[in-house]
């Protein structure tokens, strides 16, 4: 094993190691190594297994939009909002403050592990809901302005715009700079920390306003 | 293997990336400009989804973010020292999902039977959107990354 030490022997507070062996597959359970700097295994910034099933999704959602079909429009709205807004608010307000007391070896391995797969499970989410709300809200006729609630709806574009501008503007560059900066044979810990709060607290702000959102929907699906 | 090169510690300040930052242009802030715009014409477009109002403020917002976007880009293009092959991999991949994404989305109002006018503007604004997300995407993660020379 070639490990490349990023830390000053002389410091107490350990570094970051890039583990280059390639036999040491992330995910593989944890490198038994002895304490020290924490040890960085490689990891694949797109989780290429995760594809075929983004595929299958995106291929669901365009065939439930052209058949019109109201189960599977309701399926993958309800389907896809419940899990985009119980994954922003588990991280934000459960994950990100356990994170925050680990110790550097268990964050980075987490974040090697679960970084890769919100690149490709948000965007997804994000996809299904909203493509597929949209057609569902034509479909039962919510979309026109003469809707009783049609305010409601509008202030739930209003919402949702405000959440895409945040997730797209802060939460994903962040995630992604993180991904790449573990790339690094020499990863800055400091920058890191930095991105990982901005991914953390943004998603808990996005899920905080998708509790709105689903204060709408319910109203809305109520009447 | 420790080389000596190698024992700087990671997060005891500012490195070579930090120091390069006050360099670069505004594009991520610039490019969440851009998205805020392009989405603001969306929610208008969405809102009167159905009647036919007046295309005008819409318009007007594509138009503004088209012109962040299209200054947005002639800053960066000037910049030198850049990572700019990590750059172009990144805005590659990036720009082959969101559009793929933008595409679900001109399916679904092409099979809609949005009016013309509708549907061209909800293409422009998909286009707008489809191409600023990747270029911060891009940016946000070579602005970290060292340049060929210092690589």
């Amino acid at each position: 094993m070639t490990d490349t030490v990023l830390t000053d022997p002389g410091l107490s507070d350990p570094g970051l190691v890039r583990d280059v062996d390639t036999g040491n597959e992330a995910g593989a359970g944890p490198p038994a190594h002895a304490p020290g700097p924490p040890v960085i295994a490689p990891f694949s910034v797109v989780p290429v297994r995760g594809l075929p099933i983004v595929a299958v999704l995106l291929i669901g959602l365009i065939v439930a939009i052209s058949t019109n079909s109201l189960w599977a429009l309701t399926f993958f709205h309800v389907g896809g909002g419940g899990l985009w807004t119980s994954i922003d608010l588990f991280l934000g307000l459960i994950i990100g403050p356990i994170l925050g007391g680990m110790s550097v070896q268990a964050r980075v391995e987490f974040t090697t592990r679960f970084m890769p797969k919100m690149l490709l499970i948000m965007p997804t989410l994000v996809a299904m809901t909203l493509g597929a709300g949209f057609q569902l809200a034509r479909h039962l006729g919510n979309l026109n302005a003469a809707y009783p609630h049609h305010a409601w709806l509008v202030t739930s574009y209003v919402i949702v715009g405000i959440m895409a501008v945040i997730a797209l503007g802060l939460l994903e560059p962040a995630n992604l700079a993180v991904l790449f900066e573990l790339k690094k044979p020499r990863p800055n810990g400091e920058r890191i920390g930095r991105l990982m709060k901005v991914f953390i607290y943004t998603a808990g702000i996005t899920g905080v306003m998708q509790i709105a959102t689903i204060v709408i929907m319910t109203f809305l699906a109520s009447r | 293997m420790t080389t000596a090169a190698e024992t700087m510690p990671p997060g005891a300040g500012p490195d070579e990336a930090d120091l390069r930052q006050h360099d670069l242009p505004p594009t991520a802030r610039l490019g969440t400009l851009t998205l805020a715009l392009t989405v603001a014409g969306g929610i208008v477009m969405a809102a009167n989804y159905g009647r036919h109002p007046s295309l005008s403020a819409p318009i007007a917002l594509a138009a503004a973010a088209g012109v962040v976007l299209i200054v947005n880009v002639a800053l960066l293009s000037r910049v030198k020292t850049f990572a700019w092959t990590v750059f172009y991999r990144v805005l590659g991949w990036a720009l082959l999902a969101y559009f793929v994404i933008a595409g679900i989305l001109v399916f679904v109002f092409t099979y809609d039977h949005t009016p013309g006018h509708e549907l061209a503007l909800f293409i422009v604004l998909l286009l707008l959107f489809a191409t600023d997300v990747p270029l911060i995407l891009a940016f946000s993660v070579a602005r970290w990354q060292p340049p060929p020379e210092a690589a």
